[in-house]
């Protein structure tokens, strides 16, 4: 896509912004509309985009497929690790309230480290999937 | 009133979009539609108070799915093969199914009502108790993650099981584990 001057500079223009508003998105949705999914997606997103302009080989060098794959293991693992905590800290499976001195605070918590679960394995999964489809006939 | 006349203008958008989906034999143009149909979805959502679920819809209904679609396409053809059998039986199937639904509609609730059973329930409790538990305005967020978080960690398990069977299904479990090759399109 070397010649398409107009939409190189404006995926290059528009890419700080589209991840910025996925980490909004992200940490804002206890507030807001919004939350891992949401922004897992958008996450994921604003890579494709940069792909879809520069090239998947581009995208790749920023995220290789081994971080990727971490990544969707990891956030389902840092989410179902947030419930063996809790189990540990004597609640119930998912039950955040013991995390923090005040109940409040511990829901507050577990809310904010299952959503970034739910957010990083949407983010790598989306991305892997664009990246195997995208570069399936390569080899 | 404004917002009847608001979700008559969408209904009839969609089945518009809906009409021209079926007509179309060139699957780019029904994928860009289907986008379409996702977003006018986003909208009834919006007009029906449901913000999180139109977020969604708009995020991977209309952006990811398409992108997902294009990329099928780009690996299969572009173009819809005519279709070798009359089309009767299976609009008959859609009609009855549709006629049955419908039906199924006139027993609902109506919308809004709070002495439907699922505005008796566990949603009241949760409307009145979120802020004393867990602190977080967003209602939605708190039920998702909290009062629930057992359902969405299986709708995490679900996305996770989806990336892996497009990596096993799509290609070599090791490929591209290797670092890239350097390439000149790089300082672009």
């Amino acid at each position: 896509m070397r010649e398409y001057l107009i939409l190189r500079v404006i995926t290059k223009l528009l890419f700080p912004f589209i991840l910025l508003f996925a980490l909004y998105v992200q940490f804002h949705g206890d507030f807001g509309p919004g939350g891992g999914f949401q922004a897992g997606v958008i996450f994921a997103a604003s890579f494709i985009l940069y792909s879809m302009v520069f090239g998947v080989r581009s995208a790749q060098h920023v995220l290789p497929v081994g971080i990727l794959r971490a990544g969707i293991a990891g956030g389902l693992l840092l989410y179902a690790l947030v419930g063996v905590v809790d189990l540990l800290l004597g609640a119930n499976y998912l039950d955040y309230s013991p995390m923090s001195a005040e109940a409040k605070v511990g829901q507050h918590l577990g809310i904010f480290l299952v959503e970034l679960g739910v957010g990083i394995t949407v983010a790598s999964v989306m991305m892997t999937m664009f990246f195997t489809f995208a570069t399936w006939r390569e080899d | 009133m404004m917002l009847e006349v608001i979700d008559i203008i969408i209904l009839t958008l969609m089945t518009v979009t809906v009409i021209g989906i079926v007509v179309m034999r060139n699957l780019l143009a029904v994928v860009m539609l289907g986008g379409i149909y996702s977003l006018l979805a986003a909208s009834i959502f919006v007009a029906l108070d449901a913000v999180d679920v139109a977020f969604t819809e708009a995020a991977v209904g209309a952006g990811i799915s398409t992108v997902l679609f294009i990329g099928t396409l780009a690996l299969t053809t572009r173009v819809e093969k005519r279709p070798k059998h009359k089309p009767l039986l299976p609009l008959c199937v859609c009609i009855i199914t549709g006629a049955v639904l419908i039906y199924g509609s006139l027993d609902m609730a109506r919308f809004g009502d709070p002495n439907s059973p699922a505005n008796r329930h566990v949603a009241a409790h949760y409307l009145e108790n979120t802020k004393k538990d867990t602190g977080v305005p967003n209602v939605v967020t708190a039920v998702l993650a909290s009062y629930r978080g057992y359902d969405t960690l299986g709708e995490v398990t679900v996305i996770f099981t989806a990336g892996i069977g497009v990596i096993l299904l799509l290609g070599n479990w090791r490929r591209g584990l290797k670092p890239p090759a350097p390439h000149h399109e790089d300082k672009a």
